[in-house]
């Protein structure tokens, strides 16, 4: 495996219900900035919890491979595959508002993985977060460190958030819609920060977004998901220049521009809709035919 | 599509209550009204007379031991008086104060608690603080005390007990009555011109009814245990009267000579206080369309 | 704020003691029944019974007594017990410990029953186990702390006698102690001897008294954990690396715990009265056993101070309650 993060025919079902990730296949390469684009439930966010090992329960892995770092997660033990996780990949969670713990400060937070999971020492794992709040730009560190999350705003704890993300310069960031949640003033500072980030250390970044305008900006490449089926991957420059899916085009369509709010504002037509839909039926006709059957 | 996921599991665990719930009301229902057979028939269905002393037939233990006589199933006690022909006619007692003093808790712990929920200003002043103070009394305490005072005697359990628990409804009843009350309907209801007190009686009573029934049957189950612990504390009815609290009492103190005095009466009691709290929480899941 | 929140609830909490005060005062005097009548030895003439009104004020109204009664109590004067002649304040302060540890063992007890159900329970969502433990914490729910009594008495003290299920120590042992904290003064002592005896016979009065409570703990705080467990913040611990044992306890259970806290200082109240019955069914010399007398010998100073002492641990303990939350809860702790 030559790709960091390599994703190999991924299906995931709700239990005794439908697919929800059809033989997904998708590599992101070290240092690559992987958009994730589609409509809420398209399954765009499945695959990032798959890789993260946060699947909800009432989901089921039927079959595939998830190769992390030159590692099939899925043929791990659950404790094994949960540290190399925790030592390999990060997530940068959508709501920071929920996604700090109330009742733990906010040093801790940031440096429990180094210390419990890495073996940190603990003053080192402090150093480390203090640096790293300071290169998202939060103001007095330190006294950030010392206080709960209801004392930051919600911009303040996103930086916390990708502070922590970074800290233990991780492989693999995922990026869960990390700014829907945020107020418009403050989303452009953040996806600004995540994509400087990413460059200095590097790190390789799958992008889950329903915003193809932001994967515009920060990504590389980019994945297009209809009903947990990947009906295009390209560059994001090929991408938009021209669009291989029907789908796509039409996708690419209904996005709002920014220079002309109203201008872009086409739902995506009936067509495209049956064609793609066919083409999710056919997926899972073959599926079935290729031996595998659920229940 | 992520977003339903939980929704799924949730159908299962809702499949598997719904069958347990069936079974529970079916189980404790079946035992009250096995008890409400045998007090109301107890004179025709109890093999002996309980209040019947006989010192030759003393601690005689139930049907299955060495040393049994036939017709005393279960038993008898230290003076050799039969303990399920006194179990039946204890029956009688417990339920005479659990459907009273229930029902008459009920009626005024829910006024006074439709009163202060739907019409506010200084009756729920006055009503919550009364509520408040009654927090803070030792329940058993209050209620064995107002019995001292009273005198023993079945009147004074019965009063003990609304004079105790009329809390319980007035609390939830006014909760329940002023969310009913800031809903939409009932505003609708004051604009098309009816009084209050009318709208009080036929906008929010019938909406905290279900309520009130599930309290009641709690409360009945309350009843019971209050007036059993008031007769073990021999506050209760006359001591030769026989009451379930009574046989424990007497049992507890024998209970390494001949057990079954104490085990009887108090398995009754138990499955008699449980069955009421089963049937009153399954009531409470029939009732609410949303499972807790 | 955590001054100001404090302040309030003192005041709401002495009209709430007045309040007592007021009705068990009334109550006693109101109804029927004539407690000097029952002191005297038969053939007392009537003017002994007004002699015996006269020293224990009852020949004035009854808004003179009380404001008799509540300026002693203002002095720390609580009356003299009619049965034993002794002020009421020493006879009831000399109990109160005895209590006091019974309520609290019983609450340890509950707390750490309910909190492993509810730990298990949230550990083994979904399975078997989830539901025998609430199958079963339903059914301890209803069954009040009376009849897990007399349950634990066949069971442990006739079926199969580990422990002992009357009094609160061996009589003999009694002299060993110089404060009424017995259990707490083996532990500072050092006399494990001492203390085993003593849990011997604490145990089973403690576990009737604890079982709803930890019953209502388990339910509670199981369904703030699951509650909890679907949160972001949770689910972000577990991609740091952390097992699901780690999750529940450093990420869930802390904020679990709160929303639970408040309605247990609720439930531990209807615990401490409870102990009146469980007092007398384990012939525990506490103030619950004492109180009973007290109404069966018609003392009325007694009952009244009884009753008022145990109105005031209802609201202390409401208060502590409500000081926790705010001092546990970070919001409230710096805003």
């Amino acid at each position: 495996m030559s790709a960091f993060l390599s994703i190999r025919n991924l299906s995931l079902v709700l239990k005794g219900g439908p697919r929800l990730l059809r033989s997904v296949s998708l590599d992101v390469e070290a240092g690559e900035v992987r958009g994730l684009v589609g409509e809420s439930g398209a399954g765009k966010s499945m695959i990032g919890k798959a890789v993260l090992g946060i699947l909800p329960r009432s989901v089921e892995v039927v079959e595939g491979e998830i190769w992390l770092d030159e590692v099939d997660l899925l043929k791990l033990r659950p404790s094994e595959r949960r540290r190399k996780i925790g030592a390999t990949a990060a997530l940068i969670p959508q709501d920071p508002l929920t996604a700090l713990n109330p009742s733990r400060r906010v040093g801790p937070q940031v440096t429990d993985r180094l210390v419990d999971i890495l073996g940190w020492k603990r003053a080192d794992a402090q150093a480390r977060a203090l640096e790293l709040l300071a290169e998202v730009h939060i103001p007095d560190p330190a006294r950030v460190m010392r206080s709960y999350p209801h004392e930051l705003s919600g911009g303040m704890r996103q930086r916390v958030l990708i502070a922590s993300a970074f800290a233990a310069e991780p492989k693999l960031i995922v990026a869960d819609e990390p700014t829907t949640a945020l107020d418009v003033t403050v989303q452009k500072q953040i996806l600004h920060l995540i994509a400087r980030m990413q460059a200095r250390h590097g790190t390789a970044l799958l992008f889950v977004t329903h915003d193809l305008g932001v994967v515009s900006k920060v990504c590389g490449s980019l994945a297009v998901l209809y009903g947990g089926l990947v009906v295009e991957q390209s560059p994001v420059r090929d991408f938009f220049r021209q669009p291989a899916h029907a789908y796509s085009r039409a996708l690419l369509a209904a996005t709002p521009k920014y220079t002309d709010p109203m201008a872009g504002l086409n739902p995506v037509p009936e067509a495209v809709i049956t064609a793609v839909q066919a083409e999710v039926a056919q997926a899972d006709a073959s599926w079935r035919n290729g031996g595998w059957r659920h229940d | 599509m992520p977003s339903s996921t939980p929704g799924f599991a949730m159908l299962d665990a809702r499949a598997m209550v719904k069958r347990r719930l069936g079974l529970r009301l079916w189980l404790s229902g079946g035992w009250l009204v096995v008890l409400v057979v045998a007090a109301t028939f107890a004179p025709w269905l109890a093999p002996h007379n309980p209040l019947e002393q006989d010192l030759f037939t003393s601690r005689l233990p139930p049907f299955w031991m060495a040393g049994a006589e036939p017709g005393y199933w279960l038993g008898t006690d230290s003076l050799g008086r039969d303990v399920l022909s006194r179990i039946m006619y204890g029956a009688r007692i417990a339920l005479v104060v659990a459907l009273i003093a229930g029902t008459a808790t009920a009626l005024i712990g829910a006024t006074l608690g439709l009163i202060a929920g739907y019409f506010r200003g200084w009756a729920d002043l006055v009503i919550s603080r009364l509520v408040d103070i009654w927090m803070a009394f030792p329940p058993v305490l209050f209620a064995i005390l107002l019995i001292a005072v009273m005198g023993p005697g079945l009147v004074s359990v019965i009063v003990a007990i609304i004079v105790i628990d009329w809390t319980r409804f007035a609390r939830v009843v006014r909760a329940e009555a002023m969310a009913q009350g800031a809903m939409d309907y009932v505003a609708s209801a004051q604009v098309a011109g009816q009084k209050r007190l009318g709208t009080m009686l036929t906008e929010i009573l019938p909406n905290v009814l279900p309520t009130i029934v599930v309290l009641l049957t709690l409360e009945m189950g309350i009843a019971v245990i209050v007036e059993a612990i008031l007769s073990f504390v021999n506050l209760s009815i006359s001591t030769d009267f026989p009451t379930w609290g009574g046989m424990i009492a007497e049992g507890r103190t024998s209970v390494h000579q001949a057990w079954w005095v104490l085990v009887f009466p108090l398995a009754t009691l138990f499955l008699t206080v449980l069955s009421f709290s089963q049937l009153g929480e399954g009531l409470k899941d029939r009732f609410d369309p949303v499972l807790r | 704020m955590i001054l100001r929140r404090l302040l309030s609830r003192l005041a709401t909490t002495l009209v709430t003691l007045l309040g007592v005060s007021v009705i068990v005062f009334v109550t006693i005097r109101v109804v029927p029944g004539n407690p000097i009548a029952m002191m005297l030895p038969p053939g007392a003439t009537e003017a002994d019974i007004d002699r015996l009104r006269a020293l224990y004020g009852f020949d004035r109204s009854i808004m003179e007594q009380y404001f008799i009664w509540l300026w002693g109590v203002v002095q720390g004067d609580f009356g003299t017990s009619i049965q034993s002649r002794q002020p009421v304040l020493r006879l009831v302060l000399n109990r109160l410990p005895a209590t006091l540890e019974l309520s609290i063992m019983a609450l340890v007890i509950a707390v750490v029953i309910g909190g492993f159900l509810a730990l298990t329970g949230t550990r083994l969502r979904g399975t078997r186990t989830e539901g025998a433990i609430d199958v079963t914490s339903g059914m301890a729910l209803s069954v009040p702390d009376f009849l897990w009594g007399l349950v634990l008495i066949l069971l442990f003290g006739v079926l199969w006698p580990v422990f002992h299920i009357s009094g609160r120590i061996s009589p003999q042992l009694t002299s060993e102690f110089t404060t009424n904290f017995f259990l707490f003064e083996s532990v500072v002592r050092l006399r494990f001897d001492l203390w085993r005896d003593l849990v011997s016979h604490m145990f089973m009065p403690a576990l009737a008294l604890a079982i709803p409570l930890a019953a209502i703990i388990s339910q509670l705080l199981k369904q703030s954990l699951k509650e909890t467990m679907h949160l972001d913040y949770v689910t972000l611990s577990r991609t740091k690396g952390y097992g699901e044992n780690h999750v529940i306890i450093r990420e869930a259970l802390p904020n679990a715990v709160l929303p639970t806290l408040t309605l247990v200082g609720v439930q531990f109240t209807f615990l401490i009265g409870g102990t009146v019955i469980i007092e007398r069914l384990f012939s525990y010399e506490g103030l619950g056993n004492m109180a009973i007398d007290a109404v069966i010998n018609r003392d009325l100073p007694l009952i009244q101070g009884i009753v008022i002492l145990f109105a005031v641990l209802f609201t202390v303990v409401n208060l502590f309650v409500d000081m926790l939350y705010a001092v546990l809860n970070p919001r409230l702790r710096h805003a």
